[in-house]
């Protein structure tokens, strides 16, 4: 199949692997943000290709894991309301929140429902006008830019009953926070979809200030495997820059009609991380000219008091202080099938992809 | 002749005129044969045999119909395929119906169509069966369930449970992985997908009598359908003394199988199949049930894709297409619903 069987060649990775043990002489920590990362990595068993001086270490770029039980909280309270619609990314539905879950909502009679798209949302807006319509808009850079032209589009169409509650992130503030805050790494693989949105002028602060090399790669096999090798030569001549492995897909300046959609709708803002606590400018909020479409700002609910799981090292292991297996939950009372924290629920957490891959 | 009706009512399953209607002109018509012409309350069977195996399962897919079935073949290729699993020789089915209102009768005609044809093809015949008509809304079009019987040889009692794997052993599975799955899920119209994917749904029954006919090694067998390939060979380990190395190589998915899971984010060992069964083997017995299996059409594509180790005991092992190691764990949560 083209664009993946060449990416999941086994004899270029087996000599990737080769060189980058030729080439690593010395202990590095590599950090991969993304957790559409962390799940190839595991998926295809990268760690076992790897000789002992490389450790990877998963961070904080799953974007369910890294939102708040407060913002699920709020979703609940929306969902029990008689004249709303929930709309949102299967991923989250079934992230505790204090008490409940979306899925447990739904089954309880919430009208919860699955889309794949922002499109699909206002569709559903469309043929149920007497209803709210509340899409959960979760992710970085990479799904910003849909929600904000899914908004675009419901001011073009009319459509005056579709919501965004958004808890849109950008990346940079918590790569530098994760560094400012002492987490021990010698180079960061870069996020390979928001880069294609952003390029790779948001990470340029990274060697500069941190002398952090960042290597943004894409998510096969031979991408990874690239990257870490790029990563290694870097650390290795001391010689830390941005690079980008995944010139398929990443152009150095990024998508710039996204990024002017995403300017257009949001405005940058204060944000709370899972495990890293509330980071300047790190969220994006719907603009005042769009007030109309920001459910916040137009329907009122009253949410339970918040509460977090007893035990869920989540926080740390965003931060890529522990790892899963150091988790007391972990594969005991914290499963996929009945996950206690974030980590455990996204299909790109870094405990799921453990539990599935690498236990 | 009766005048046919364009949808089900809720009078098809009052006990009444329209329902003996229904019942003469679609069920007793179709599944016709001298069991269920008795038309007494209860089946009566003859069998010489000591053992029997017996088993149930409910479909409720949704959609009804899609590329390469219906809800029927499922319905008699699923309870076929658990019998000859554990070894029976399928012998005798019930069909039990619950309708929605308003269900288009050519719908139910298509589907019982579909069962007769699945069930003669598979040598079973239906001997009992139970109709209900439900307000609309109360169900989904249509869910069936069938039950069956089968006998089943002394020495073939040990292979529901898999009693004599020990490492070594084959892992045999008779094609490719996770077609009925995305069929399905590209049936629905809610994903806008056009892809050119049929399920396998196919009752398996002559192709695994074949195996059994050459060989006495064949230890255990399973059909991989909810929770797919993946789920099966961690259930082969659980708690076993023993573990499972698989081979990503050996694994076959067709293109467009590969390219949705990709699309939608899907691990094709976690898709379900409908007509595929994961045979563990002695090893000296390997290469003739190779030959027998690819001599049936539902085997052309047989590979052997991996072996019982001594290692990582009660896990299974992925050797991964790039060189990797990772576990396959049995499926969490509910990857795709009412597929089946």
């Amino acid at each position: 199949m083209k664009y993946i069987d060449e990416y999941r060649d086994k004899a270029l990775v087996l000599a990737l692997a080769g060189e980058i043990k030729k080439v690593s002489s010395r202990p590095v920590k590599l950090m991969e943000v993304c957790g559409g990362h962390t799940m190839s990595i595991q998926k295809f068993g990268i760690p076992y290709l790897l000789p002992d001086t490389i450790q990877l270490i998963s961070g904080p770029g799953c974007p369910v894991c890294v939102t708040s039980n407060s913002f699920i909280d709020k979703a609940i309270a929306y969902s029990r309301r008689d004249d709303v619609i929930i709309t949102t990314y299967g991923d989250l539905i079934r992230v505790p929140g204090s008490s409940s879950s979306l899925e447990r909502e739904k089954a309880n009679g919430a009208d919860v429902r699955i889309v794949y798209s922002i499109l699909d949302a206002l569709e559903i807006a469309k043929h149920n006008r007497r209803k709210k319509i509340v899409f959960l808009g979760i992710g970085f850079e990479t799904t910003a830019p849909s929600s904000a032209a899914g908004i675009i589009k419901a001011q073009m169409a009319g459509i005056r009953n579709f919501y965004v509650y958004s808890a849109h992130k950008v990346m940079p503030p918590a790569m530098e926070a994760l560094i400012d805050e002492g987490v021990q790494i010698n180079g960061y693989i870069g996020p390979g979809h928001v880069s294609t949105i952003t390029g790779e002028g948001i990470y340029l602060d990274i060697p500069k200030k941190f002398g952090l090399g960042v290597v943004i790669s894409g998510f096969e096999p031979v991408d990874l495997m690239q990257a870490i090798l790029m990563l290694v030569k870097q650390f290795e001549n001391n010689d830390p820059k941005v690079e980008i492995q995944y010139t398929r897909a990443v152009k150095p300046e990024g998508n710039i009609k996204a990024q002017q959609m995403l300017d257009e709708v949001f405005e940058p803002g204060d944000d709370w991380w899972r495990g890293l606590g509330i980071l300047k400018n790190s969220g994006l909020k719907i603009r005042g000219e769009y007030a109309d479409y920001d459910s916040e700002k137009n329907i009122a609910v009253e949410v339970e008091p918040l509460k977090e799981p007893k035990g869920c090292i989540c926080g740390d292991i965003l931060r890529g202080v522990k790892k899963p297996k150091e988790c007391k939950l972990f594969a005991r009372t914290c499963t996929p099938s009945n996950p206690v924290g974030s980590c455990m629920v996204s299909s790109e957490g870094t405990c799921q992809a453990y539990y599935l891959y690498n236990r | 002749m009766i005048n046919k009706p364009e949808f089900i009512l809720l009078g098809h399953g009052s006990g009444g005129k329209l329902s003996h209607e229904l019942i003469d002109s679609l069920f007793a018509n179709y599944f016709d044969n001298p069991v269920l012409r008795q038309q007494s309350d209860s089946a009566l069977l003859e069998t010489e045999s000591a053992h029997f195996a017996f088993t149930t399962d409910s479909f409720v897919v949704d959609p009804l119909f899609f590329p390469g079935g219906n809800i029927g073949t499922l319905a008699i290729a699923g309870t076929v395929n658990d019998l000859a699993v554990s070894g029976a020789v399928p012998q005798y089915l019930s069909a039990g119906f619950i309708i929605e209102e308003g269900l288009r009768y050519n719908d139910l005609k298509t589907i019982v169509e579909t069962m007769a044809d699945e069930a003669r093809k598979a040598g079973v015949i239906i001997v009992t069966g139970d109709t209900k008509v439900v307000d609309k809304g109360k169900c989904d079009k249509l869910f069936i369930n069938t039950s069956g019987v089968g006998k089943i040889a002394e020495k073939h009692t040990g292979i529901g449970s898999g009693r004599d794997i020990k490492p070594g052993d084959k892992i045999i599975i008779n094609g490719s992985i996770g077609d009925h799955g995305m069929a399905v899920m590209a049936a629905r119209n809610d994903l806008n997908i056009a892809a050119d994917i049929r399920s396998d749904c196919a009752a398996l029954n002559h192709l695994i009598k074949e195996a059994l006919q050459v060989s006495n090694g064949i230890k255990f067998m399973r059909d991989a359908t909810r929770g797919g390939l993946g789920t099966v060979l961690s259930e082969i380990v659980k708690e076993k003394h023993f573990g499972i190395q698989i081979s990503e190589e050996n694994l076959m998915i067709n293109k467009s199988v590969r390219g949705m899971c990709e699309l939608l984010g899907f691990d094709p060992l976690y898709v379900a199949n409908e007509g595929k069964v994961v045979m563990v083997v002695d090893p000296d017995d390997a290469g003739k049930i190779m030959e027998t299996l690819k001599e049936n059409p539902f085997g052309k594509e047989a590979s052997v894709i991996g072996e019982i180790t001594e290692d990582h005991q009660g896990m299974a092992w992925l050797d991964t297409v790039v060189g990797g190691k990772r576990i396959i764990d049995m499926l969490s949560g509910q990857q795709l619903p009412r597929i089946c």
